[in-house]
């Protein structure tokens, strides 16, 4: 290693960078129309195959050119799959077609390609300016975003290197190595970057401790063991932008001084192991990774590692004994890996998004990260908003926007015209927060402080339909069955808090229950040997800090008052708007629970009935005659005819 | 020689030593479970032996602490009697309280733990969830009582620094989690029958011969 100006590395860099000019030049100047299409696990799981499929039969069937570019994902779930089609000759900006099916492919190529007609009707806006569509950057999804991580992710194809260096990757690699570790360890402590895996501890800080730590050998680890239920940013990262998450990979190991690095990946995200398997090998070939990179004296080799999707295997410690071959299970620490890691190697584990803004942290320098974000958060956060929200998906947003901001502008607020209950932020480990905290704004200490937690960036919205104690109940029960067994607080601890709140959702609630869960919260988040039971009680005690009066009703009078709990719930039809002779409801319940009164209407066998709610969607909006309530007993009592023939028997 | 201040009194420990180690060794008692002193890293997984070191928010594992001079401890606040208590608590809402007729009467851990923390075997408020399996007769010399066992893995332990490699291990996840021997393929390349390490170290009376009567 040789820091200083070496003409070398940048000979080596801009062969290649010219190649990928080259490609990029003639890919761009070519009248042909590119067809882009959003190829991540999310556009795949909404069809995006069948519409690639779709599109290649019918420009053969038409004989019309075309260059089919499958992208990552642009984070916008809800419009999935997501088509970008940029036809130069006909006059119009590249185009943003949300939601387009195998049929509308083939409309497109017929309408569009073939005689120029776009069909406004199926356009959700335009990539740039221009005097003919609307432009995207008009709706605030989109102008109120602020792309680091996300910029390259929906616009290059992950599995071309080629397109990664094309849009500047890799260039700051090739900078960087001609710098001093030292120098690139300031500048990351200046630009504030806190670790995105969910604590926030400063990476800069983290890279100074494994730079400092004396050994032979070092190893640097990408987690990209995501296990939050809901949340899929480092997933979609990785399919989407791989290199950059290498390119961020390398520079660490450059600057603390490591030649082995492991990408920690969860074997349940087959693509994202395809893809970023892939890149490590195009990386490779081309010099950018393995012995003397760029001609330099550094190497660096990189593994993939498959997890096998224990949630506590994100937890460093239990990460390091799974790819040891032990069982998941944590460690006390101190030592911290970075001073006793794997294999006894003093290792640093930075999560997908850390690592992935390093490259454009270096790259634009220290302060213009500063300048995003708050003082003690600087640069942006990554969520995967999904629940009850209009426009579900991956937003990157600086920090300090306020969850108001992010759900109700952004993401376009609660659908169906509900009222918004409750933000879950943090996936199991963060916590619940009711409306007085929609002005908080997004950033590390203010969501500690609130008590939820950033964590790695899960965010549930729920409507007034939501019931607090059934939310707490469903964590907990990922939490407990995700515990390793290991200690005693989260081994037993969680399975009592699920049990007492199991029986709470059933109407079993006894007096000092809720007392029972916050003394045993407390204890557990106390004396819990690592950070999964030291946060899994957190949704129980915020949202019984924050919806108290809803546990206090489930004890007390059995109520359920969002209508969620269905031990709690009933269903009845109100005889003055139930309709004469309709049997939509009858038709549709599935277990026969629906019997006709003497004068021809309706009522429900309260023994049958397993409060389904198909007979509320079946029946008619002109008589809306369904009612639910909570506690079961409110419903008046309808006598049922017995039935005659069952009489005879 | 470290020299430290424990609730109040002056004691002096081998250098190097742990905090729970060092209070042993001077007739402190600390309640714990999972700790050996030859254990290189202390598995820390009882959560009992909490005390407060001055500098420190949190009460802290001794186990994992090793001594320094001039450190300030108490073993005896409100703060660390409230985790231990509900550790026994939690351990004791899934364990078969059923002295009388166990081997380990009056010699037990948790009898032990549970008189100096003044906590009742049949603590009120927890409801008690107990394995279906009674006993474990898989290995072929040892029966295993999953419904007394703490987990505290000494078993484990003891067991691969005697032979080399272990008998029994971790098997299952979460709150299911057990010791388990898996069958006699294990065991019968070991000399069992003739160590007795597991069985000895047993804090609680959860692994017995067979030949003991079974029951009891």
């Amino acid at each position: 290693m040789n820091p200083g100006k070496n003409e070398k590395i940048d000979q080596k860099f801009s062969a290649i960078l010219e190649a990928a000019e080259r490609r990029r030049k003639a890919f761009t100047e070519t009248p042909v129309p590119k067809i882009h299409i959003g190829m991540a696990t999310c556009g795949i799981a909404s069809g995006a195959l069948e519409t690639k499929k779709a599109f290649e039969e019918i420009l053969a069937e038409r004989n019309v050119e075309a260059i089919i570019h499958p992208v990552g994902c642009i984070g916008h779930c809800y419009a999935e799959p997501v088509v970008i089609i940029d036809h130069p000759d006909s006059g119009f900006p590249p185009i943003f077609y949300p939601e387009v099916t195998a049929g509308k492919a083939q409309m497109l190529v017929k309408l569009f390609l073939g005689e120029g007609d776009p069909r406004f009707e199926h356009i959700l806006g335009a990539t740039m300016e221009n005097d003919l569509i609307p432009s995207l950057m008009e709706f605030p999804r989109f102008n109120q975003e602020k792309r680091v991580v996300m910029e390259k992710c929906g616009h290059i194809n992950p599995e071309d290197i080629y397109d990664y260096i094309a849009e500047g990757g890799y260039s700051t690699l090739a900078k960087v190595l001609q710098l001093s570790p030292d120098e690139i360890i300031n500048e990351v402590e200046h630009s504030g970057l806190r670790g995105r895996g969910g604590a926030g501890f400063p990476t800069g800080r983290k890279w100074k401790l494994a730079r400092n730590t004396v050994a032979q050998e070092k190893i640097v680890i990408c987690n990209a063991d995501e296990g939050d239920p809901g949340a899929y940013m480092d997933r979609t990262i990785l399919e989407s932008n791989p290199h950059q998450v290498i390119e961020g990979m390398a520079i660490c190991a450059y600057a603390v001084g490591a030649h082995k690095a492991v990408v920690y990946v969860r074997s349940e995200y087959p693509l994202a192991v395809n893809i970023v398997t892939k890149a490590i090998g195009q990386a490779e070939e081309l010099g950018l990774l393995g012995k003397g990179i760029l001609g330099s004296g550094f190497d660096l080799e990189i593994d993939v590692f498959q997890g096998s999707g224990a949630f506590v295997c994100g937890e460093e410690t239990a990460l390091i004994r799974s790819i040891e071959g032990y069982r998941g299970m944590p460690r006390h620490r101190p030592p911290y890996p970075v001073q006793k890691g794997l294999w006894n190697t003093p290792t640093i584990i930075n999560n997908v998004k850390t690592l992935a803004s390093v490259p454009p942290i270096l790259d634009n320098g220290a302060a213009w990260y500063r300048d995003i974000g708050t003082e003690n958060s600087p640069g942006t956060a990554i969520f995967s908003i999904v629940g009850n929200v209009v426009h579900a998906g991956l937003v990157e947003i600086p920090m300090g926007v306020s969850l108001r901001s992010l759900i109700f502008d952004i993401c376009g607020g609660i659908p169906n015209k509900k009222k918004f209950k409750a933000v879950q932020i943090g996936g199991p480990s963060g916590g619940c927060l009711n409306e007085d905290f929609l002005d908080t704004p997004i950033d590390f200490d203010s969501l500690t402080e609130a008590g939820a937690m950033m964590g790695s960036g899960g965010m549930v919205v729920m409507d007034e339909d939501t019931c607090m104690v059934e939310v707490a109940r469903y964590f907990l029960d990922f939490t407990q069955k995700e515990s390793c067994g290991k200690c005693t607080f989260c081994r037993i601890g969680t399975y009592h808090l699920l049990k007492i709140l199991q029986r709470l959702t059933k109407g079993e609630g006894l007096d000092g229950d809720l007392e029972l869960l916050e003394t045993l919260s407390r204890d557990i988040k106390a004396g819990s040997l690592c950070g999964l039971g030291k946060t899994a009680p957190n949704p129980v005690l915020t949202s019984l800090k924050y919806f108290r009066e809803e546990y206090e009703a489930h004890v007390k009078e059995k109520r359920c008052p969002a209508l969620m709990c269905r031990a709690l719930t009933a269903f009845y039809f109100d005889l003055d708007l139930c309709a004469r002779g309709c049997d939509a409801c009858a038709t549709c319940c599935p277990v026969d629970a629906v019997f006709t009164t003497s004068n021809r209407k309706k009522g429900v066998d309260q023994e049958l009935c397993v409060k389904c709610g198909e007979c509320l969607v079946a029946c008619p909006p002109e008589y809306d005659a369904v009612r639910k309530v909570s506690p079961p007993n409110l419903v008046p009592f309808i006598e049922k005819i017995p039935d005659k023939k069952e009489e005879g028997r | 020689m470290p020299k430290l201040r424990v609730d109040g009194k002056e004691i002096e420990t081998k250098q190097g030593t742990t905090l729970l180690q060092g209070c042993l060794d001077n007739d402190i008692y600390i309640p714990n479970l999972c700790f050996l002193e030859s254990m290189e890293d202390p598995s820390a997984s009882c959560r009992m032996c909490f005390v407060e070191i001055e500098g420190e928010k949190q009460p802290i594992t001794s186990c994992t602490v090793n001594v320094k001079d001039d450190m300030v401890v108490k073993t005896d606040t409100p703060a660390v009697r409230q985790l231990q208590r509900t550790a026994l608590r939690l351990l004791l809402s899934v364990h078969h309280v059923d002295c009388k007729h166990c081997p380990a009467n009056k010699k037990c851990e948790l009898q032990r733990i549970a008189k100096f923390l003044k906590v009742g075997l049949k603590p009120k408020g927890l409801e008690r969830y107990l394995q279906e399996t009674e006993i474990d007769r898989n290995h072929p010399f040892i029966n295993h009582y999953p419904n007394r066992c703490v987990l505290c893995g000494k078993c484990v332990h003891i067991c691969r620094r005697q032979h080399g490699q272990s008998v029994w291990t971790f098997a299952q996840r979460g709150f299911d989690t057990v010791i388990s021997a898996y069958g006699e393929a294990g065991a019968s390349s070991l000399t069992c029958g003739k160590c007795d390490a597991c069985v000895k170290i047993c804090p609680v009376g959860a692994l017995t011969f067979k030949d003991v009567q079974e029951d009891g």
